[in-house]
C-alpha cells in the first residue's frame, strides 16, 4: 500500500530510535562487564575505551570472591528465595482452594480481606513486624528473612481467579473417588494449575531474590547476608573503590536471575507482568 | 483449609497495619520500658519539621518526574515495537532486562558510571565540550540522577504492560479505521490506540506511581538522602527514623503519610477503571 | 454506482497460494456473494477488493479505473465487519461520523482543542450531524445515538455498523459475514432487513458468506468459492438446480446432495449401483457420481429402485427425513418427503427411485457431463430408476 521509499524511511528511523534506547538502557550492563574486565591502573583513566586493553576479567572475579563470601550470599538468596516460594505455596494454595471452590460462612469477607491486604505496601508493616520479631528474639536469623513474606495475598488471588475456572466436575469426580479436600488441593488443583504457579513463582522468586529494604532491616550477621545485601556491603566495606572486584561482584549478584530471563524469557515476561492483574 | 493463610494474615498484614496507625500515636522506641499514648503529637513534630516537608517534596517531584518520563517512553518503546515486524523479541528483551537485574547491583554500577572524575557519564559529557557534574554528591543534581536510574529501571515493566495492551486490540478495528479514512499513523493513534489502550494506561500510571512512591534502594545505596537532604525520599526517612534512630512511633506517622498516597493512588485507579465501558 | 471487475487475482502467504487466479464481474448495484466452506479463500479475495490487502498478481479495477495501490477510502467502498468492528469509546453517532470526519475536517480541524477554534469547522460540524441523523432515522438508530456499542443488542450494533458504511454513500459495499455472530432468530430478520437495504440504495453489494441460506436468500447471483478459485458462478436457481462442480452440489443445498458412484459404459449408457439408468450420455467412459437432491428421492417399488434399509427419521414438522443405508455406499442416502405421507418404520426395507431431470452427474474428476434422456423417452418426468 504503502509506497516502498517511505516503508524505507519508517523502518530506518524505528530502529534508529530503538536502537538508541536500548543503548541507553544497555550502557549500564556493558560498562559493568567493561570496567569488571579491566586493571585497577585502566579503570581510573579519563579515557573512555570499552574494551580492556589488559584482561582482567578473572582477576578481578578471584578478587571479589576473595574479599566477600559471594558463595555464601547466592546461597542465602537461594535459601530465602525457595522457602519463602514453598511456604506461599503451602499456605495459599489451600486458602485459594478455599476460596474457589468451597462454601463456607464469612467466605466473602475473607476475601476481600485478601484483596485489601494486595494493596498493602511491604514498607508500611515494617515497623510493627519489626517490632514483633524483636519481641520474640528472632532478628537476624533466616526466619526473619523468610517469616514476613509467607502469606501472600496476591498469591491466594491469583490462584483463587486460577481455580475458579478449573470445573467442579472435576472436584466432584475426585469426591466421589473418596480423595479428602486436602487431598483435593495437592492431588487435583495443583496439578492443573502448574503453568499459574509457575508465574507466580518467577514472581515471587524475582521480588525477593532483589528485595533490599526488609534485609536491610532485620540483619546484623554477615553470613546472613542475600545477594543485595552483600553487594551494598561489599561495596562499602572492602571495596569503596575498588571498581574492578565491585563491578565483578555485581555481575555474580545479577547473573542467575539475568541468564535464567534470557533462557525463558517469555514465561518471565508473563511472571513478572502478572502483578499487572491486581 | 483457609486457617493458616487467615492467621498469617492478621498477624503479619493486617494486624501491623493497624498497629503502625496505632504507634503512630505513641512515643514508642524500641527498647524502652514503657511508651504513652501522646495523640497527635508525633504528626505536630512531623508537620513541623523542615526534613519531612522536604523528603514529601522530594518524593512528589521523583513521582512527577518519573511516572511521565517512564509512562510515556514506555508506551513509546511498546509502539515502536509493535510498528514493525523485526527484532521485536529481541529489543523486547533488552528493554526487559532492567526489571529483572538487581536494582542494587545496578544502582552500584550506575554510581560508577555517575562518578565524577573517572566515570562514563562525565567521560562523554568531556568528549563532546561539556562540564561534568558531581551528579550524586551536589545537591543540584542528585535526585534528579536518582530520577533518570528510576526511569531506566521502570521503563521496560510498563513497556511489556503496554505491548499486551497492544495486542488485545481487535485487528479489524484499525482495518474500520483504514476504511473509515484514518491515514497516517497519528489518526490512527487517536482513533483506535489510544482510546482502546485507556485501561492499560490507568493501571501503567498508577503502579509506577506507587512504585515510585516506593522508591529506596538507590537513595539508600548512592545518596542516604544527601547531600544536605536533596534527595531525602518518604520511606527512608521512614527507614532512618524507625530502624536508625529506633524512634518507631514517629516512623509510623511517616509510614501513615505514605500510606494515604499509596491509597490515593488506588482510589485513584478504581474511580479511572469504573469509567469508559468496554466491550470485546 | 459501481462496477467492479477482478482480473487474475492470485494471493499466496508463506508459499501457499490462498486465492489462484480469480477473474469476477461485478455489475453495479448488483447483490452479489461470495460462498464456500472456511479457508476458501473468499474473506481474503473481499479484503483485497477493499484494499486492505495487495494481492500478490492481477488486478482490480472499480468502475474501469484499477485501484491497486490506492488507500481503501481513496476505493470509496464501505465494509462491514463480522464483528462489527465499532469503536467501543465512541457513542453511537460518533461510531456513524467517523468517516465523514475522516474526510470533511482537515487534520489540523480533528486536533483535539486546537481544531474547535478554526473557522468553518461548526459549519461542517453542522452538515455532519444532519447526515448522521438522516442515517439513523433510516436505520432506526435515532433513539440510541447516544449510547456505547457496549450497551446495544447484536443486531442494534449491526444496524450501527451498516449505518457507518452507508454515510458516506460509497458506491459499492464490502460485508464480511457480517450476520455470523447474530442468534438464528435475528439473522433471519437482519437477511431481510439487507435485502430491502439493497433495493433502497441499488449499489454494488459484496457479501462473504460461509452460510448458504444468506447467499441464497439476498443475492441476486453467487460465486461459490472453493480452494482458491471460483468454481461456479450464477444466479442461487442456476447454483442450485446446475451446479457445474461435484463440490458445489454438494456444498450448496442442505441437507446435502445424495451422492452414489456409478460408471458410463462404453455403449454411453449409465449405471449407478449396478443398476441400468434410463440416460446416455456422449462422455468418456470411465468412473462417474451420480447426485440427486433429496427432495427428488421418490419412495416406490418399481423394478430397478435401489433397494435399502431405513435407519433413522427426521420428522421436522413441515418436512421429514427418511436416512436409507444402500449397500456400497457409506453414508446414507437422504430422502425429503412431506410428512403427512404414512412414514416408514426405522429397520424396514425400502425402496428408492428418481426421474430423469432431478440426476445430475459428475464425471472423475468431479465436472459435470451432460445427460440425454434416450429419444424413445418423450416425458421429462419419466423416472430414470425404480
Amino acid at each position: 500500500m504503502t509506497p516502498r521509499p517511505r516503508a524505507i524511511v519508517w523502518s530506518v528511523a524505528r530502529h534508529s530510535l530503538l536502537l538508541a534506547g536500548a543503548a541507553f538502557i544497555l550502557l549500564p550492563f556493558v560498562w559493568m562487564i567493561s570496567t569488571a574486565s579491566k586493571p585497577q591502573t585502566e579503570i581510573f583513566t579519563k579515557s573512555i575505551h570499552f574494551i580492556p586493553h589488559s584482561f582482567a576479567l578473572w582477576d578481578n572475579f578471584a578478587t571479589a570472591f576473595g574479599k566477600a563470601n559471594l558463595w555464601r550470599f547466592l546461597l542465602n538468596g537461594v535459601v530465602v528465595t525457595v522457602s519463602i516460594f514453598v511456604l506461599q505455596v503451602l499456605i495459599a494454595l489451600p486458602a485459594a482452594y478455599a476460596l474457589a471452590k468451597l462454601r463456607f460462612a464469612g467466605r466473602e469477607v475473607l476475601f476481600a480481606l485478601v484483596l485489601f491486604c494486595i494493596l498493602i505496601p511491604p514498607q508500611a508493616t515494617a515497623i510493627p513486624v519489626f517490632l514483633l520479631f524483636h519481641q520474640f528474639g528472632i532478628l537476624d536469623s533466616y526466619a526473619a528473612l523468610i517469616v514476613p513474606f509467607t502469606i501472600s495475598a496476591f498469591g491466594i488471588f491469583l490462584m483463587r481467579q486460577f481455580f475458579k475456572t478449573v470445573p467442579d466436575d472435576l472436584i466432584e469426580a475426585a469426591r466421589m473417588d473418596g480423595i479428602s479436600e486436602f487431598g483435593i488441593v495437592w492431588r487435583v488443583m495443583l496439578p492443573t494449575a502448574i503453568p499459574a504457579l509457575t508465574a507466580f513463582g518467577i514472581f515471587s522468586v524475582v521480588a525477593h531474590w532483589n528485595d533490599y529494604f526488609w534485609p536491610l532491616i532485620v540483619l546484623n550477621s554477615e553470613h546472613l547476608r542475600t545477594p543485595p545485601l552483600g553487594v551494598a556491603s561489599f561495596r562499602n566495606e572492602e571495596a569503596g573503590t575498588n571498581y574492578g572486584p565491585l563491578m565483578a561482584a555485581a555481575i555474580v549478584i545479577i547473573a542467575p536471575l539475568v541468564v535464567a530471563f534470557l533462557l525463558a524469557q517469555r514465561r518471565f515476561i508473563e511472571g513478572i507482568t502478572l502483578t499487572g492483574i491486581k | 483449609m483457609v486457617a493458616p493463610a487467615f492467621t498469617l494474615m492478621c498477624l503479619l498484614l493486617l494486624g501491623p497495619l493497624l498497629g503502625v496507625i496505632a504507634l503512630s500515636f505513641t512515643d514508642y522506641q524500641l527498647g524502652s520500658p514503657q511508651f504513652s499514648w501522646i495523640g497527635l503529637a508525633n504528626y505536630q513534630d512531623m508537620f513541623g519539621d523542615r526534613v519531612f516537608w522536604l523528603s514529601l517534596r522530594n518524593t512528589l517531584t521523583y513521582v512527577a518526574i518519573v511516572v511521565p518520563a517512564a509512562v510515556a517512553l514506555g508506551l513509546a518503546v511498546a509502539l515502536l515495537i509493535e510498528s514493525g515486524g523485526s527484532f521485536r523479541a529481541w529489543y523486547r528483551t533488552i528493554y526487559f532486562l532492567p526489571v529483572m537485574a538487581t536494582l542494587i547491583a545496578m544502582s552500584i554500577v550506575w554510581e560508577f558510571m555517575l562518578h565524577p572524575q573517572f566515570g562514563l557519564i562525565n567521560g562523554l559529557l568531556h568528549g563532546i565540550g561539556f562540564e561534568g557534574f558531581s551528579w550524586l554528591q551536589d545537591r543540584r543534581t542528585a535526585l534528579y540522577a536518582l530520577c533518570v536510574i528510576g526511569v531506566w529501571q521502570a521503563l521496560g515493566f510498563n513497556m511489556v504492560l503496554f505491548l499486551a495492551g497492544l495486542v488485545s486490540i481487535p485487528r479489524q478495528l484499525y482495518d474500520a479505521a483504514e476504511i473509515d479514512g484514518a491515514h497516517g499513523a497519528w489518526a490512527r493513534f487517536r482513533l483506535v490506540t489510544w482510546p482502546m489502550l485507556g485501561p492499560t494506561t490507568v493501571f501503567v500510571v498508577v503502579i509506577t506511581g506507587i512504585r515510585s512512591f516506593q522508591v529506596f534502594d538507590t537513595v539508600h545505596v548512592l545518596t542516604k538522602g544527601g547531600p544536605s537532604k536533596s534527595s531525602e525520599v518518604l520511606i527512608h526517612t521512614m527507614y532512618v527514623e524507625g530502624f536508625e534512630f529506633f524512634r518507631s512511633g514517629y516512623g509510623a506517622a511517616l509510614t501513615v503519610v505514605f500510606l494515604v498516597f499509596v491509597l490515593l493512588l488506588t482510589l485513584v485507579k478504581s474511580a479511572l477503571a469504573n469509567r469508559g465501558v468496554h466491550y470485546v | 454506482m459501481a462496477k467492479i471487475e477482478l482480473n487474475g487475482i492470485r494471493k499466496t502467504f508463506d508459499q501457499t497460494a490462498i486465492l489462484k487466479g480469480i477473474d469476477l464481474a461485478i455489475e453495479d448495484g448488483e447483490f452479489i456473494a461470495l460462498i464456500g466452506p472456511s479457508g476458501c479463500g473468499k474473506s481474503t479475495l473481499l479484503r483485497i477488493i477493499a484494499g486492505l490487502e495487495p494481492q500478490s498478481s492481477g488486478e482490480v479495477r472499480i468502475d474501469g479505473v484499477q485501484v491497486d495501490g490506492i488507500r481503501p477510502s481513496a476505493r470509496n467502498l464501505a465494509m462491514v465487519f463480522q464483528s462489527y468492528a465499532l469503536y467501543p469509546h465512541l457513542t453511537v453517532f460518533d461510531n456513524i461520523a467517523v468517516p465523514l470526519r475522516m474526510r470533511r475536517h482537515s487534520a489540523l480541524a480533528r486536533m483535539p482543542l486546537v481544531g474547535r477554534l478554526l473557522p468553518g469547522r461548526a459549519r461542517t460540524e453542522h452538515g455532519i450531524r444532519e447526515d448522521v441523523e438522516r442515517v439513523a432515522a433510516q436505520l432506526e438508530l435515532s433513539a440510541l445515538l447516544k449510547r456505547k456499542p457496549g450497551q446495544l443488542s447484536g443486531g442494534q450494533r449491526q444496524r450501527v455498523a451498516v449505518g457507518r458504511a452507508i454515510v458516506r454513500q460509497p458506491v459499492g459495499f464490502l460485508f464480511d459475514e457480517p450476520l455470523s455472530n447474530l442468534d438464528a432468530k435475528l439473522r433471519v430478520h437482519m437477511r431481510a432487513e439487507l435485502a430491502q437495504l439493497h433495493r433502497q440504495l441499488k449499489a454494488t453489494f459484496v457479501y462473504v458468506t460461509h452460510d448458504q441460506a444468506e447467499a441464497m436468500t439476498m443475492s441476486s447471483r453467487i460465486a461459490v468459492m472453493i480452494e482458491g478459485n471460483i468454481v461456479q458462478i450464477g444466479t442461487p436457481a442456476e447454483v442450485y438446480e446446475n451446479p457445474r462442480d461435484i463440490r458445489v452440489a454438494e456444498f450448496v443445498g442442505s441437507p446435502k446432495i445424495n451422492a452414489m458412484p456409478g460408471v458410463i459404459r462404453e455403449d454411453r449408457g449409465l449405471e449407478v449401483l449396478g443398476r441400468q439408468l434410463r440416460l446416455n450420455t456422449t462422455a468418456a467412459a470411465g468412473r462417474c457420481t451420480v447426485c440427486v437432491r433429496p427432495e427428488r428421492m421418490e419412495l416406490g417399488h418399481g423394478p430397478g429402485a435401489i433397494a435399502g434399509i431405513v435407519t433413522h427419521l427426521e420428522h421436522l414438522g413441515a418436512e421429514a427425513f427418511i436416512h436409507v443405508k444402500v449397500d456400497r455406499i457409506d453414508l446414507p442416502l437422504l430422502a425429503r418427503v412431506s410428512p403427512d405421507q404414512q412414514l416408514p418404520e426405522i429397520g424396514s426395507a425400502i425402496h428408492l427411485g428418481f426421474s430423469a431431470n432431478a440426476v445430475r452427474i459428475f464425471d472423475a474428476a468431479g465436472k459435470r457431463i451432460d445427460v440425454t434422456a434416450p429419444a424413445r423417452s418423450e416425458r421429462v418426468r419419466e423416472k430414470a430408476l425404480g
